[in-house]
């Protein structure tokens, strides 16, 4: 009963979402103002009746219906009521709810703003949010349901919406619960993160086809769009590093990145979200670009529904896709529509779209922006590949070939060194015109210091190229974005007589794009630190010691103190080892490396103990235990250096992105 | 709006060129660097000593009475039997449990001899299906370097077990 009243919802709100899109078409080509606002209020519609309808699955969930299949399937009667909560988007069917409910607050909140001057741009922004809503609508109702029922036939159990002739309906007593890897506070709101991420960036691309439908092509729809894009970007990079975070603490390989190809997938419109967000600066300084800018957020747009069909669809084998689905079909024709309809309005609109000015100077900073550009489409270029590689070899020469993590790392890697140094060359560089000589004179001596920073290193005894460059670097672009700050701070200090400190917040106060920026590659480089570390320094031991015995790695000591078994709650039965840490004779404390069981699933989690300092990690993880004989347990040691600042990195990145997403009092948007 | 010119075009062509040369580069060199052939254990016998030392990614069917592990040394070995590649043929076949489990009691199957330095694995059981990555070594064993398991659990038939009635 309350399972058809969450469905007859979304029917409702399915068939709202296309008279939206009908009236919104009719409003725009007949000129009718009442036709563009019932589309806008039908837009408007949807958001409450998502909502209804999230909430009654919801509620299905936390009373725990099992008759549902969804819910059947996600949670069980030993989960804590926030994880039964939060199972929403915990399988395929609920999170494409989720989706659509998202989708639908941001497009109710872009149809809520004052339209006044962009009344034209109007309509087709609905067109778009509401197709794409539509979309995902049609896919819960008609493939993924779900409401849909457990129902005993005489051939046995079938999953549907409606009692199927002579069906009775079965209500199991317990479900299957959600995948115990999933049980953890960082999955909990990385999904939602990186679905914010992936809707957000809905609306920016809505615009930019406005812009072509209408003809509007002045970097108006950029200006309009601009924070939404730096918000969709926020948060689609909390998503890849909350996810990083959560494979580091739970799935216990001591790593947090393994070019899974769901993970490419979301990192692949983070890629040309982050080329789009540096050339729309180029289009509205110079009035370049501007083809490049529709054609990135045009596949950033398409990246994103592909992004969603690969963790959906289980066309690619990876650990979070979920079982595979008659959606990925769908999904493909839906991409390839999308694609080809406004890849058609851009050719159309080409010519309009034409530079107003000639870009002259190969190291003019829209240059080096351009180059920024292409190295990002460089590092979209080999991730594309590597997913689609094993598909391609296979059909070519019938063989399946697959490349793994060194692939990507030997091949992105010259690309990320070659992003690092543009950022710490580009802010030195003007617009317009720059020579060797101009440039030259700007950078020789953050250079000069940089260069000494590695060799400072090399005498330190790291003799590792990759370590050397990478550090160096690291170095030059934090003391050319310091310089800048200081350079800022400093003219303002002298012409307006504040101290130095007001002098530098008044001035990113009135710059926040340029400073909230240039704290963004300072955050970037302190990632690139960490990343450093674990690529080029990890370290890891293993063995099996008895009580008492320990382990030797990078100058710590391990010792095995004592393992014990108990049952905790959520039906898992924890199996949890104390063992002390020394550096030298230093005694550092103990550590709790465990092993969760989950009597359901039958599934175990490891959790590893982690010493987390700025310089490094000590991560021991519990393997194996011989409970009652003299052999005792086996333990895996990794040492991380640096990792933390991988971490610390992304909490200067989100600071950074909030100065530079903060509303100016004084520029209209 | 400026006419672009001719030199200052070439330029940037070239230059764009330049890039889109490397970025090809990098990929085919780390292509060939890091490429591993997927194989079945027939394909594998089949080439034999043609692929000694190249990254190859073999799945087979665990069969438990042959593991050994040591846990000393960590050191595991066990024999795994063929089983089809393509999941269109597993399908056909039945699903992965029925082809695990009929490529563990044929005799006739092939099979391949894997060694492992590790701790062994909670899914490592008879009937799992192993997913290893290594090299074959002159010796005919499978030396592998990262090992994947998949048991076909609960999780796969979504169909409820116990039920209350309705």
């Amino acid at each position: 009963m309350i399972a058809d009243f969450g469905f007859g919802v979304i029917v409702m709100t399915f068939l709202l979402a296309l008279f939206s899109v009908g009236t919104a078409v009719y409003g725009a080509l007949a000129k009718s103002y009442r036709g563009a606002e019932s589309a806008r209020r039908a837009m408007l519609l949807t958001f409450p009746l998502i909502t209804i309808s999230a909430f009654t699955l919801i509620y299905l969930l936390a009373t725990s219906h099992y008759e549902l299949k969804y819910v059947y399937s996600v949670t069980s009667n030993s989960m804590p009521m926030y994880l039964k909560i939060t199972a929403l988007w915990g399988g395929q069917a609920g999170s494409l709810l989720f989706w659509s409910w998202l989708m639908s607050a941001f497009a109710s909140a872009v149809t809520l703003r004052k339209w006044e001057r962009d009344r034209e741009f109007l309509p087709w922004v609905i067109v778009v949010s509401s197709v794409t809503l539509a979309f995902f609508l049609a896919l819960t109702i008609f493939f993924e349901n779900p409401f849909a029922r457990w129902w005993q036939t005489a051939s046995g159990e079938v999953a549907a919406m409606f009692r199927p002739a002579g069906a009775t309906l079965l209500t199991p007593s317990d479900g299957m619960g959600l995948n115990p890897l999933l049980r953890h506070p960082g999955m909990i709101i990385h999904p939602p993160m990186l679905y914010l991420g992936f809707v957000s960036f809905v609306i920016p691309y809505a615009f930019a086809i406005a812009a072509l439908v209408t003809g509007r092509t002045d970097d108006r729809w950029i200006r309009l769009t601009r924070r939404w894009t730096l918000v969709a970007w926020l948060f689609l990079s909390l998503g890849l590093v909350l996810g990083a975070r959560w494979a580091y603490d739970v799935l216990g390989w001591g790593g947090y990145w393994g070019w899974d190809p769901v993970e490419i997938a979301a990192f692949m419109p983070w890629l040309t979200g982050t080329a789009f967000l540096h050339s729309v600066m180029i289009q509205e300084k110079r009035g370049m670009l501007k083809q490049w800018n529709m054609l990135l957020i045009i596949l950033t747009y398409d990246l994103v529904i592909f992004g969603t069909f690969l963790t959906r669809s289980g066309v690619l084998s990876s650990v979070h896709a979920f079982a595979q689905s008659a959606i990925g079909p769908l999904f493909f024709a839906f991409i390839g529509l999308t694609l080809i309809s406004s890849v058609s309005l851009l050719v159309y609109r080409w010519n309009d779209l034409k530079a107003e000015v000639e870009m002259k100077s190969m190291l003019s900073r829209e240059a080096l922006f351009l180059l920024n550009n292409l190295l990002f489409m460089g590092v979209l270029i080999v991730c594309f590949w590597g997913v689609i590689f094993p598909l391609i070899s296979e059909l070519v020469t019938n063989q399946k070939v697959t490349v793994g993590p060194p692939f990507y790392e030997r091949a992105t890697a010259p690309l990320f060194g070659a992003l690092m140094l543009l950022m710490g060359v580009a802010p030195l560089s003007a617009w317009g015109h720059s020579t060797f000589k101009t440039l030259g004179r700007a950078v020789w001596k953050p250079a000069l210091v940089a260069a000494l920073v590695g060799i400072g290193i090399f005498a330190a005894g790291i003799h590792n190229v990759v370590a050397l460059i990478g550090f160096g670097l690291v170095a030059l672009v934090i003391l050319v974005t310091l310089y800048e700050f200081w350079r800022g701070g400093n003219a303002r200090h002298r012409t307006t007589g504040e101290n130095f400190f007001l002098a530098l917040w008044r001035l990113a106060g009135r710059n926040r794009r340029r400073y909230g920026g240039y704290l963004i590659h300072i955050s970037m480089v302190l990632m690139a630190i960490g990343i450093l570390g674990m690529q080029v320094f990890q370290t890891e031991t293993q063995g099996t010691i008895p009580q008492g015995g320990s382990l030797a790695l990078a100058g710590y000591t391990v010792k095995f103190d004592s393992v014990a078994q108990f049952d905790s709650a959520g039906g898992r039965n924890v199996t949890r080892a104390v063992v002390s840490v020394y550096k030298g004779d230093q005694y550092l404390g103990d550590l709790h490396p465990r092993r969760d069981y989950f009597y359901e699933s039958g599934q175990p989690m490891t959790l590893p103990g982690v010493r987390s300092t700025l310089a490094d990690d000590l991560y021991v993880i519990l393997v194996d235990w011989q409970p009652i004989s003299a052999i005792g347990a086996t333990f895996k040691v990794y040492h991380n250096p640096l990792v933390n600042w991988l971490w610390i990195g992304s909490l200067v990145f989100i600071f950074g992105t909030l100065v530079a997403a903060w509303p100016n009092k004084d520029v209209e948007s | 709006m400026q006419k672009p010119s001719g030199l200052g075009r070439v330029k940037f062509i070239v230059g764009g060129l330049l890039i889109l040369a490397a970025v090809i580069y990098l990929i085919a060199s780390s292509t060939q660097a890091s490429a591993e052939y997927f194989m079945t254990v027939d394909e594998l016998n089949a080439k034999g000593s043609n692929v000694i030392g190249r990254d190859l990614r073999v799945s087979g069917a665990v069969i438990g009475s042959t593991i050994q592990y040591d846990p000393q040394t960590l050191n595991l070995s066990f024999e795994v039997a063929n089983v089809p590649g393509d999941n269109k043929e597993i399908e056909a076949q039945g699903g992965l449990a029925a082809v695990l489990h009929q490529a563990v009691i044929d005799p006739n199957r092939s099979h391949l001899q894997v060694n492992y330095n590790g701790p062994k694995p909670d899914l490592l059981r008879d009937e799992a299906q192993a997913i290893m990555t290594g090299h074959l070594g002159e010796d005919g064993i499978f030396y592998v370097d990262e090992l994947l398991l998949k048991c076909p659990t609960k999780y796969e038939e979504a169909v409820p077990q116990q039920v209350n009635g309705g």
